[in-house]
């Protein structure tokens, strides 16, 4: 890693409802192909640090940049086609869609046919949504749920409801990969393969991961560097050793210490 | 052959629709359907393009507008205004009726659809109402009197632009585009996140909307002799939303098949002037206590044809699915 120019890149963001400071001065870099994780106890803002990364709420102070790009006050449509994507704590995916059709419409931002053309049903438009289709499928394949692609996405089960919610954040085609909790709800054995998916998907399509995570043991088992959030700001940043053995992460976990 | 076998489905409705088209032009012809039939058949076609315009709006995007009656007279004194007072012919008018109406929905749905829900309905309902009253006040279209409006509107025009009206609304649904709107409808937020523009397809699903419910708007007026701002009040946006949540938000036969039946049901039900909207009332609540998603949920016509194969498909995956 000769270039050290980070991918993603909050400086200094913050953002305040009202009187509420619920985030501040939170600085953190990605760089190109790092797994890193965001953890932190209940209400200290991750979720909230999420949603200005992807333009759900604006900053009221700092920067967000992706490449170098300032990404400050562009609508989440325009910053998911810039290259970030993500899924979602409760999940929210289109319930009355079939699973193919889900990941099908994250596929859209890249579909070059127009109304007219689907409405005249010109060339054009079959060709595109024969491509789409073959992608669609070919996310499908990759997280197992092929076999599925007819049911409507609401009927799944519940470990298949997130793992089509990550397939499709990824036919989006981002650079950076925003995971908000993704084990939340699972047992020991179906975290243990989700993690493994994770691991393969970031080496086949060469992503940059952030993820939420409230299991502190998975997330130290996967993550690469690992930023800890509390009451809105970042209160430690570093390897999983360095963090497990950091005083202010400890309290902010366990509590402070009675002396 | 892939290409036919896609398409086969689209080819059999278009000749069937042709047929259906051929058999009435030719009973209207041979006098065999009378002048009741034949209104009662028009007026059935005009709900069937309002309430398959509406469906795209509210069904397929989500988005709960109930000013539709205000697109529709923004159609029908249009195209009044082109033949009447311009002496301009029908075609000429059928088409401003259709671009004046879907210019209102521009100008309406811009701003209005940053609402959600509720506030949404009402912004519309107050639309469908500035329309009516903005009417009454207009003296170079008569004012509360109405216009009177020559006869013109033919059954090969009825045909040709409820055929329109369906074939467009089900390309575009059936496309990327629709898909995109339906992600709206399902989860706005994560149709945003998925990166879709949201505001664009809103916009757009109520321009196409209100475009054909402007076309109705022209073959109404050219159908009944007179037009009235009180024929466009917002009884009538109701009706509209009846046809769509009785056929089952989200299905486009199902919209088609309530407006028809309920056309048919009002019809009959004229001959008894002093019970009629009790009844027709009465249907419209046993409806939804024995069906509450609608006559037709969110299915189409024609997955009852495909509902063989794919219950043969779905044991394939079962089997599939239990070996693995």
């Amino acid at each position: 890693m000769a270039a050290k120019t980070p991918l993603l890149k909050a400086e200094n963001v913050g953002i305040q409802f009202g009187g509420l400071k619920a985030l501040s001065g939170v600085t953190m870099e990605l760089y190109q192909g790092e797994l890193v994780g965001l953890i932190g106890p209940n209400g200290a803002g991750k979720t909230t640090l999420f949603n200005l990364l992807t333009g759900v709420y604006v900053p009221t102070d700092g920067r967000i940049m992706l490449d170098s790009e300032t990404l400050n006050g562009l609508p989440p449509y325009k910053i998911t086609r810039k290259g970030i994507s993500r899924t979602f704590q409760n999940i929210r995916l289109f319930g009355e869609l079939s699973v193919l059709d889900n990941v099908k419409v994250a596929y859209h931002a890249h579909a070059r046919h127009s109304i007219a053309s689907s409405i005249l049903r010109l060339p054009s438009h079959f060709r595109g949504e024969k491509e789409m289709e073959e992608k669609a499928i070919e996310f499908l394949n990759i997280f197992q749920l092929d076999g599925v692609m007819h049911e409507k996405a609401k009927n799944l089960p519940y470990g298949q409801q997130r793992r089509l919610e990550i397939a499709r954040a990824l036919a989006a085609q981002p650079k950076v990969l925003l995971l908000d909790e993704p084990a939340a709800g699972m047992n020991p054995q179906e975290t243990k393969e989700l993690m493994k998916l994770i691991a393969f998907i970031r080496q086949r399509f060469a992503l940059t991961i952030l993820l939420i995570e409230h299991d502190m043991s998975l997330v130290m088992g996967i993550c690469e560097r690992i930023y800890v959030l509390d009451h809105g700001q970042l209160i430690a940043e570093g390897t999983p050793e360095q963090v497990r053995s950091n005083p202010k992460v400890i309290e902010a976990y366990l509590g402070e210490e009675v002396s | 052959m892939a290409t036919w076998k896609r398409t086969r489905g689209f080819w059999v409705s278009v000749i069937l629709a042709f047929a259906f088209f051929a058999v009435v032009e030719w009973l209207i012809a041979s006098g065999t359907l009378n002048v009741f039939y034949v209104n009662t058949l028009f007026f059935m076609a005009i709900n069937v393009m309002l309430a398959a315009s509406l469906h795209l709006i509210i069904g397929i995007t989500g988005q709960f507008s109930i000013g539709h009656a205000g697109f529709f007279a923004v159609g029908a004194y249009a195209s009044a205004v082109m033949t009447m007072k311009l002496q301009l012919p029908f075609a000429v008018g059928v088409l401003t009726a259709g671009v004046a109406a879907a210019l209102a929905g521009l100008i309406i749905g811009v701003p209005s659809l940053r609402l959600k829900g509720d506030y949404l309905a009402i912004a519309t309902l107050g639309f469908g109402e500035i329309v009516r009253i903005a009417l009454l006040n207009i003296d170079y279209v008569g004012g509360a009197s109405g216009m009177t409006v020559t006869h013109m509107t033919t059954w090969p025009w009825v045909f040709a632009c409820l055929f329109a009206t369906i074939l467009v609304i089900a390309n575009f649904t059936n496309s990327t585009h629709g898909r995109a709107c339906i992600s709206i409808r399902e989860d706005e937020i994560a149709a945003d996140a998925m990166g879709i523009n949201t505001t664009y397809y809103k916009v757009a699903a109520f321009v196409i909307g209100s475009f054909f419910a402007g076309i109705a708007g022209a073959l109404y007026a050219h159908h009944f002799y007179i037009i009235q701002p009180s024929n466009f009040g917002f009884l009538k946006s109701f009706d509209i939303l009846i046809f769509v949540v009785l056929g089952g938000l989200g299905s486009l036969s199902g919209a088609v098949v309530a407006a028809v039946l309920l056309t048919i049901v009002s019809t009959f039900l004229q001959n008894y002037p002093e019970t009629r909207m009790i009844i027709y009332s009465i249907v419209l609540i046993l409806v939804m206590l024995y069906r509450p998603t609608g006559l037709m949920g969110t299915k189409e016509l024609s997955s009852l044809f495909k509902w063989r194969k794919a219950a043969q498909g779905g044991m394939n995956h079962g089997g599939k699915n239990t070996v693995a």
